[in-house]
């Protein structure tokens, strides 16, 4: 019998990053393994987003690796692309395409199985199914936001990156979306997510992580309820800030 | 030696050695107009030779100095070529003027009208165009690193227009006077005219050098004193 | 190789389906190149200067003019959609993501071609059917050769503070080898030149087309990635 050797999901070591004179990551680490959530908290101007867009593949470290199911992450590699799916606060849809036509294309990118059938599928798993040939530029903000989470998840990335995907929603909205990675989570995906808001990230991580001035304060599995991290959170940005 | 200290060691030097090259320049001027032999179909006029064709030179080499520059940025991605690249082209672009001003001062006792769409100042119009894409595009572009890129993918694809630029106007009949030094069958200058012309050259790359190195030090020195701005701030 | 050419024809068909509905850059590039050939037409005096000398030149203006006009389309839509991410997390190379974006603008600029030549024939008076052959291989060749480095620059002008106004800069010098060629040949065209004459400039058309086209793809992605 073959032991294969298991590798976290997700490894980051010493990520660093600066744009000029602004050091923006000063060295992060940090593991997660299948059906962890890690939820970053950290004020404006903490690198939260930097972090996130090199785990994305978006930006390039000038220091350090980040590590998918062990092995380097290398941009080009099509196959890492496919693994990582990320919801931000832009949508990465197009105005003037249909909804399904928007999930169609991305489909097609990332080599999906029959691109109109998975987009149906994708629109049915949002509630969206009767909107496929609305224009996306006509549907409203929370439509848009479930359409967003469709197309990031149309490709089926087992590390699915958030960055505060609650900005702008409303009640409803806010609902499906947790509802959502709830079930991100239950599906054993890797999930990172960056917030602001202390209560939602609480309720669906797993691991926590304070990010202040490009440096994780703290970074474990999660300890203790959202008036402990207020507290921890409000030393934390004192003492860095 | 710190750092601060070896760039105001840079700036000194390089100070010392633009001065050289312009009290040089001053003898170029001298040599050209008091010991060189006067023109016999153009007269005084052709002096400005001496000053116009090795600035053409020089302006020419400062831009294949920021292509080359912008190919080993994007392959080691080092600040140090970045700032190389901008200082050269700099400096390239008031060479480029410098032509294109002596030019018509030339042609206009000759031809009798200032500018001429012909080959080799049609050319250097259009160098001078390219410097200033790449001199308006760094302006354009607030962060470092982006700035960096950009100025080196434009830099290289410059740096290859280049010599289209030089056959398109080629293809064109031109009124220019045919190269002297540059002709396959041996420069046919005399003496005197060619040592005064090749002094000329030396000078102006002399020039050349020191210009790029004070911008090059000028550049550094900025920027220790941005990054160390930034760090007080923090 | 094949992935690539797949993905390139999948994003492009994606901007002109965007460009099809929408239609706002392709209707202003038509009305201005219909503008520009009128102004042409009242600007001279047909008893001073023939038409066949002007004619080349006047063509090519209006093309480049309009190319310029369509190139900023490009990642100006993935700008306005903050979609460029989108496509920078998929699978899709930059190889991929500069193809498509050239073939589409090469779409979009040979439309606006392909209704600008005739309204030239016929507001010059110019036999255009008669050489209709050598020179739309003149017009593909030449504006290959400009979109190519257009898509680039464009890429790069999307970035910069005053967008509109950089791309034209940044484009003016590498629009004179191509366009001069272009004029040049089009003017031997029109005036029933033996080929010897032309095939110098047609060399320099596709010299600068396979020169730039390369070092476009191959640079292309420092102009996309952080």
């Amino acid at each position: 019998m073959v032991a294969s050797a298991r590798h976290p999901v997700l490894a980051v070591r010493d990520l660093a990053r600066s744009f000029g004179p602004v050091r923006a990551l000063r060295g992060v680490e940090f593991t997660l393994d299948a059906g962890e959530v890690l939820a970053i908290f950290g004020p404006n101007g903490a690198g939260k987003t930097t972090l996130l867009r090199i785990l994305a593949g978006l930006l390039r470290p000038e220091r350090g690796a980040v590590l998918l199911g062990g092995e380097p992450a290398v941009r080009a590699d099509a196959r890492q692309r496919r693994r990582v799916g990320l919801i931000s606060h832009a949508s990465f849809l197009y105005d003037g395409l249909t909804a399904s036509e928007n999930l169609e294309f991305y489909g097609r990118l990332y080599g999906v199985g029959d691109p109109r059938a998975r987009a149906l599928a994708a629109l049915e798993a949002v509630g969206l199914a009767e909107r496929a040939t609305t224009i996306a530029g006509t549907m409203s903000r929370g439509m848009l936001q479930r359409l967003a989470i469709a197309r990031a998840l149309l490709h089926d990335p087992d590390i699915v990156l958030l960055d505060e995907p609650f900005t702008g929603l409303d009640q409803a909205a806010a609902g499906a979306l947790r509802r959502q990675l709830v079930r991100l989570r239950e599906e054993r995906r890797t999930v990172v997510l960056v917030t602001h808001n202390l209560d939602e990230g609480l309720e669906l991580a797993t691991h926590t992580a304070i990010q202040v001035a490009g440096r994780f304060v703290e970074c474990a599995p999660k300890d203790g309820d959202a008036a402990d991290y207020r507290r921890r959170y409000a030393e934390a940005t004192a003492a860095h800030g | 030696m710190t750092e601060i200290e070896s760039v105001e060691r840079s700036l000194r030097l390089s100070r010392a050695l633009t001065l050289a090259g312009l009290a040089l320049l001053a003898a170029v001027y001298v040599r050209a107009l008091a010991f060189t032999q006067v023109e016999a179909t153009q007269g005084p006029a052709q002096k400005i030779f001496y000053v116009h064709v090795p600035s053409a030179w020089v302006a020419f080499l400062a831009f294949g100095v920021v292509g080359v520059c912008s190919v080993f940025y994007l392959i080691f991605k080092e600040p140090r070529l970045d700032r190389f690249a901008a200082s050269s082209a700099e400096v390239g672009v008031v060479f480029t003027t410098a032509v294109l001003l002596t030019g018509p001062i030339w042609a206009k006792p000759i031809w009798g009208a200032w500018w001429t769409w012909d080959a080799r100042l049609s050319s250097t119009l259009f160098l001078w165009f390219l410097y200033f894409a790449y001199l308006v595009l760094r302006t354009a572009v607030r962060e470092p690193g982006q700035r960096a890129r950009y100025s080196a993918v434009l830099g290289i694809l410059g740096a290859l227009l280049v010599p289209f630029i030089h056959l398109s106007v080629k293809m064109f009949r031109t009124l220019h006077p045919q190269p002297v030094v540059l002709n396959p069958d041996g420069p046919t200058l005399p003496g005197s005219m060619l040592a005064t012309l090749l002094f000329s050259l030396a000078v102006m790359t002399i020039l050349y050098a020191g210009l790029v190195w004070h911008r090059y030090a000028q550049a550094e020195r900025d920027e220790a004193r941005a990054m160390r701005v930034a760090d007080d701030a923090r | 190789m094949g992935e690539v050419l797949r993905h390139a024809l999948t994003i492009a068909g994606k901007d002109l389906r965007l460009e099809f509905r929408s239609r706002t850059a392709f209707l202003s590039a038509l009305v201005f190149t219909a503008l520009v050939l009128a102004i042409f037409q009242f600007a001279r005096d047909p008893t001073a200067v023939s038409t066949a000398d002007l004619a080349p030149g006047i063509l090519w203006i209006t093309f480049t003019f309009a190319a310029l006009l369509g190139l900023n389309r490009a990642f100006g839509l993935e700008r306005e959609n903050r979609a460029l991410d989108g496509l920078l997390l998929s699978p899709a190379s930059r190889t991929a993501l500069y193809l498509g974006k050239l073939l589409a603008n090469l779409v979009f600029v040979g439309a606006v071609e392909a209704i600008a030549l005739p309204l030239f024939a016929i507001f010059f008076n110019m036999p255009v059917l008669r050489v209709l052959g050598p020179l739309v291989a003149v017009i593909a060749l030449a504006t290959v050769g400009f979109v190519a480095v257009g898509t680039l620059m464009s890429s790069i002008a999307v970035n910069t503070r005053f967008a509109e106004l950089m791309l034209p800069v940044l484009m003016l010098p590498f629009l004179m080898p191509p366009v001069t060629s272009a004029v040049q040949a089009t003017a031997r065209i029109f005036a029933g030149r033996p080929f010897s004459e032309t095939v110098g400039w047609l060399r320099l058309l596709v010299a600068y087309d396979v020169t730039f086209l390369v070092v476009c793809i191959l640079v292309f992605e420092h102009t996309i990635e952080e």
